[in-house]
């Protein structure tokens, strides 16, 4: 097996929290592998662990016992500033609530991580333009977060997770809060920088709409891997939910 | 355009607080000034009581100004923990915030000293009258009270703002991004 085909592993994560009296496993032994350039879909209900998960593959938080590797690299093994460093520019994060800064301009928040990085400044304002045209906001720069829509926020934050060309983008519910027509935009686009960049994907989702895109789907529940499905097994079962009833009058579809 | 117009609000009432507290300090503190650059400096009880208003007013001051830089830095927890997912390190997102915190601190100091000051030239104007109240005050006593008031303003926030920077800037980024404003 050659060393850097998966480019994020996690073996036998586990994520406790307590509360008060009760511990609740939010993750509860997770190993998934996923290769480079994989477009993955985490889906399952809600509370089923999945931004747990989310933070834990992109070390926002510590798990309580188990690990994840990113290129073959414990993160547990990982300084504070190593996991900067990761964090920086390795891993771009896209958020259900964009978490753009508020006051800082598209470009100046395109920009941030490329500051982060040591780029010189002018190169660092000829990425961040560059990547706003990319996702098509090129003439809005200079547009204050509460200046564009929710679509075009979480653009700027598609480009922003893109300032120090990441292999892998974490996304928790990128179309958490978008209406249907801009999620879908938004996946289209995921699916384009994934094609075009080999950008690996991952994505907690409750979206349906995602799974045509994935190239496989990992469900969780209650902190558990139910399955890993490859797409062509996903629209068949997408098929079962969408239209139960068809699917139980038809019999075999496929 | 809101958002910035709310932060603007936060810091200005931020600012309002270290304002008001340099104000009262650098009012309060002036007789014990001006006695110590007129070398009339007697102890008696007279001083007694002008110390105790001025540690009075340098513990309002401490509270009032740690409150505010309390509540400016933890709103701004999400915000602490998205430049982390971006890969800031823990020692420039505390610097950001003491840089940040140092200019509020000189900026309202100087505002409140400029208050505090322009309070003792009146009210040493009315009950001393110009030549015995008002040409004492020597470029040296306004200069003392300016650097002084300047000086523990900013000392005062940056201190303030340095416990919370620091604990925000500690914590896994997950739990500053869970935090709501
Ligand atoms: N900081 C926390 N403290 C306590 N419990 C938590 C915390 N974060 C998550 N949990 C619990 O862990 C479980 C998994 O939560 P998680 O946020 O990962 O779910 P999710 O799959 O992302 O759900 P959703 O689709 O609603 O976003 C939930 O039961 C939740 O209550
Ligand atoms: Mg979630």
């Amino acid at each position: 097996m050659s060393a850097t085909e998966y480019i994020v592993r996690t073996k036998d994560v586990v994520k406790v929290f307590t509360l008060g009296e009760e511990k609740l496993r939010a993750l509860d032994g997770v190993n998934v592998d996923i290769r480079r350039g994989e477009y993955i879909s985490i889906m399952g209900p809600s509370g089923s662990g999945k931004s747990t998960l989310f933070n834990a593959i992109g070390g926002l938080d510590k798990p309580d016992s188990g690990s994840v590797f990113i290129n073959d690299v414990d993160m547990a093994q990982l300084d504070a500033g190593e996991l900067a460093y990761l964090r920086c520019h390795t891993i771009g994060y896209i958020f259900q609530t964009f978490n753009l800064i508020t006051v800082m301009t598209a470009l100046e928040n395109v920009t941030l991580p490329t500051i982060f990085a040591g780029t010189p400044t002018d190169d660092g304002i000829a990425r961040g333009m560059e990547l706003l045209d990319i996702v098509g906001l090129g003439h809005r720069y200079h547009h204050k977060p509460s200046q564009l829509s929710g679509g075009q926020q979480q653009r700027v934050a598609i480009a922003r997770s893109l300032a120090n060309n990441p292999s892998i983008i974490l996304a928790d519910e990128p179309t958490g809060n978008l209406d249907s027509k801009t999620g879908e935009e938004i996946i289209a686009l995921l699916r384009r920088l994934n094609k075009e960049q080999g950008v690996t994907i991952i994505t907690a989702t409750h979206d349906y709409k995602m799974v045509d895109v994935s190239d496989r789907v990992i469900w969780i529940r209650d902190g558990k891997v139910e399955k890993i499905e490859n797409r062509a097994d996903i629209q068949l079962s997408i098929g079962g939910m969408a239209g139960e009833a068809e699917h139980l009058a038809g019999g075999e579809t496929g | 355009m809101n958002s910035l117009k709310i932060r603007f609000w936060r810091s200005m009432i931020t600012g309002a607080g270290i304002f008001l507290g340099i104000a009262f300090l650098c009012f309060s503190g002036s007789p014990i000034l001006i006695s110590l650059f007129q070398h009339t400096l007697v102890p008696g009880p007279d001083l007694n009581r002008q110390l105790w208003l001025v540690v009075m007013a340098l513990l309002v001051c401490t509270v009032g100004i740690m409150n505010s830089m309390l509540m400016s830095v933890s709103e701004r927890f999400r915000e602490i923990g998205t430049m982390k997912c971006l890969g800031a390190l823990n020692s420039l997102i505390v610097r950001l915030f003491l840089i940040e915190a140092l200019f509020m601190g000189f900026v309202s100091s100087f505002g409140g000293w400029v208050l505090g000051f322009f309070a003792v030239f009146v009210v040493r104007w009315i009950t001393l009258g110009w030549a015995g109240g008002v040409t004492s005050l020597t470029p040296g006593i306004i200069a003392g009270s300016l650097l002084l008031s300047v000086l523990i303003g900013g000392a005062l926030t940056l201190i303030a703002a340095l416990l919370p920077a620091q604990r925000a800037a500690q914590m896994p980024p997950a739990a500053a991004l869970r935090t709501e404003v």
